[in-house]
């Protein structure tokens, strides 16, 4: 994982509620065994039309969804499937952070041990970020992780919630994996105290 | 009751009891006692392995199986997709390498990964299973702690048995009353979904519990926990009972004997204490509802099979009236009108919602002596490989075929149409499964999410139908 600490970027806006990681990438790209290229697929449905041709009228194929660091999109974002593809395209394609007023917890939880931002503002904020993208698209915001702040571009910062050790893992780049790994007595001690509920290779 | 006295939930006593470490500001460590792998979300866990030097810490506790990619054509047709024999081939490699016991395309034992957990006698009360895969809630039928990880999560399971997670909060759905005929338990849920919406249940986990509910078979308690993630829950759970012991007691994985006796005894004292109180309740009438179908392009947007699609203009909020706008656009569908009698081109019978035995022997009883209408396709598409044995012993694959309608392979088909089984652009699709996002049933194709019973009725009259005026 790379570390983040602060970010300044461009945003690109999908204001649609409710979007699923069917959307994210579609279930016909689960195929492969690796990470690579999920990017090129990442909203592939809305993004091509049938021939291969960019939709000309979807925000990712204009000038400032190439170079937008931060996608901000409707409410309950990255809801149904469980495939970690989801965020894996979307840092493929560029993206480091994600804001949304609410997102689904197995996407929520998937960003934040890659090191995707998944950030909750208001509704308030939210609509505002949204007509910025809208007036302007180049606009910049400033994402600060160690403060937890979204710095608008009238000065306004807003307080986001992370949990602590998501934050402490994301701002020094270090995999979760660790700090499992660092309590293996404890795994032991419990593995001792509580007996085998089943076992897969009896036969 | 717990040892202090204090009153807990289902849920609470598991996640207690399931706890390996509890930091201050840290989300808890929890053991996991199963953990189910299929081809598709598992690959990049074992490359971190590898690349990391590190073993499968619990083999005896994990297990793998084939389902959502594998073809569901006659098992001697080759498989011709190379990505998906691709897959197939690095289960193969990993489950050999580390060790895990795989039920692959040859075994008896094969299907979707959350019919055969139960079916096995895997799944067992007061358990926690994960598995890459969002319907894993489908387990917490039986009294278990279970939901769907990312492959990050897989990773970190095969080679710690841990868990990191946020202690969620708990969500009960009281579901009273008796279920009116023609009505069941995939309408029970998809009528809670529309009611607290697809992001509802966010944060939860939901306890399912009720009169209606404890009426339900362990088969139908499996199609509601397995549609709590569509409400956002990660987890749903019912609290054990007879009919959960009697369901697992002949299972190759039951305990035996004595141990059999203990763990029953340790299973009656799941079920939530009197007094232990929720964050949230609902309450469900059974009596009152019917048959249920979506309309839109999440499993919300549903209603009972005689209402009428809402009208996006009597939506207040802005970016939910231009959502529900959206998806009747893609649906080309009309405020106010009724699905009855709307167009199908496909009806699909299957996915770990409802490819169990009872859902086909429903679907036999309707089809039987029946046609499917002219120009439609019927896929049937049983959940395991045991389920087609079954299925077959019984007669059913003749009905079905009789009938007009495909009997197929066991797997996921057409609920995530990564195998070729999906729907054409633009076509309209009655299915039993769990998803009705666009696209999901192939690019372009819509779908209607239904009980077996309404995806019967609707092959036989090639309309969506009112499986309660043919009963």
């Amino acid at each position: 994982m790379e570390k983040f600490t602060t970010l300044a970027a461009s945003m690109v806006a999908i204001p649609t509620e409710n979007i699923d990681t069917d959307q994210i990438i579609p279930a016909r790209f689960l195929k492969v065994t690796d990470k690579n290229g999920l990017g090129d697929n990442l909203f592939f449905d809305w993004r091509y039309n049938t021939d291969g041709s960019p939709k000309e009228d979807f925000v990712l194929n204009a000038q400032q969804g190439k170079k937008a660091g931060v996608l901000v999109a409707g409410d309950n974002f990255g809801c149904g499937s469980s495939r970690e593809h989801a965020p894996w395209a979307i840092m493929g394609y560029g993206f480091q952070a994600v804001i949304s007023t609410s997102f689904a917890d197995i996407f929520r939880n998937n960003s934040l041990k890659l090191g995707l931002l998944p950030i909750i503002v208001d509704k308030d904020t939210h609509l505002q970020l949204m007509s910025l993208v809208e007036e302007e698209p180049d606009t910049q915001i400033t994402i600060d992780l160690e403060n937890q702040t979204v710095q608008l571009p009238d000065g306004r910062k807003v307080k986001f919630p992370i949990d602590n050790f998501s934050k402490t893992c994301i701002l020094n780049g270090v995999d979760q994996l660790g700090y499992l790994q660092s309590h293996a007595s404890a795994v032991e001690a419990y593995e001792a105290g509580h007996p085998d509920r089943v076992n897969t290779l009896a036969t | 009751m717990s040892n202090n006295g204090q009153p807990k939930t289902l849920f609470e006593k598991i996640w207690d009891e399931h706890i390996v470490v509890e930091e201050p500001g840290n989300p808890s460590a929890i053991y996991i006692d199963l953990h189910l792998i299929h081809e598709v979300t598992s690959p990049q866990a074992f490359t971190g392995l590898r690349e990391k030097g590190l073993k499968v810490r619990r083999p005896d506790k994990t297990v793998a199986t084939m389902d959502h990619g594998i073809p569901t054509t006659p098992p001697d047709i080759p498989i011709t997709d190379m990505m998906v024999l691709n897959q197939i081939n690095r289960l193969e490699q990993n489950c050999r390498d580390f060790g895990v016991p795989l039920h692959g395309l040859d075994s008896p034992n094969r299907g979707i990964v959350h019919v055969i957990g139960p079916e096995l006698g895997l799944t067992q009360p007061g358990m926690t299973i994960v598995c890459g895969d969002s319907h894993t809630s489908t387990h917490g039928a039986f009294g278990t702690l279970a939901f769907g990880i990312g492959t990050s999560e897989v990773e970190h399971v095969l080679a710690t048995q841990c868990l990191l997670q946020v202690k969620p909060k708990t969500y009960a759905v009281r579901v009273e009353g008796v279920l009116p005929k023609g009505v069941s338990a995939k309408d029970i849920i998809l009528n809670l979904i529309s009611r607290i919406g697809i992001g509802g249940g966010t944060g939860y986990v939901l306890e399912y519990t009720g009169s209606a509910i404890q009426g339900l078979s362990m088969e139908e308690r499996m199609t509601v926990c397995n549609m709590s993630i569509e409400g956002g829950a990660r987890a749903g759970m019912i609290a054990p009972d007879d009919t959960t012991f009697e369901y697992i007691a002949t299972r190759p994985h039951a305990p035996q004997g004595a141990d059999w006796e203990s763990a029953v005894e340790k299973w009656r004292s799941l079920p939530t204490d009197e007094g232990a109180t929720f964050d949230r309740e609902i309450t469900i009438d059974a009596n009152s509802l019917e048959p249920m179908i979506t309309y839109g392009t999440n499993p919300g947007m549903g209603m009972g099979i005689t209402g009428v699609i809402p009208d996006p203009m009597s939506v207040k909020d802005v970016s939910e009236r231009q959502t529900l706008d959206k998806a009747l656009n893609y649906m080309d569908l009309q405020p106010g009108q009724s699905l009855l009698g709307h167009n199908v081109d496909v009806v699909f019978i299957g996915s770990c919602t409802n490819s169990r035995i009872s859902d086909l022997r429903l679907a036999a009883s309707l089809l039987k002596g029946q046609k499917v209408a002219d120009n439609l396709r019927v896929m049937v598409v049983p959940g395991s490989q045991q389920v087609k044995n079954q299925a077959e012993d019984e007669g059913l694959d003749k009905i079905f075929k009789e009938a007009g309608a495909e009997w197929r392979e066991a797997g996921c088909s057409m609920c995530i149409a990564m195998n070729g089984d999906q729907l054409q652009p633009g076509q309209y699709a009655v299915s039993t499964s769990n998803r009705n996002f666009e696209g999901r049933q192939g690019k372009g194709g819509r779908t209607f999410l239904a009980s077996p019973l309404t995806a019967t009725a609707t092959a036989i009259t090639g309309k969506i139908a009112d499986v309660r005026t043919m009963l």
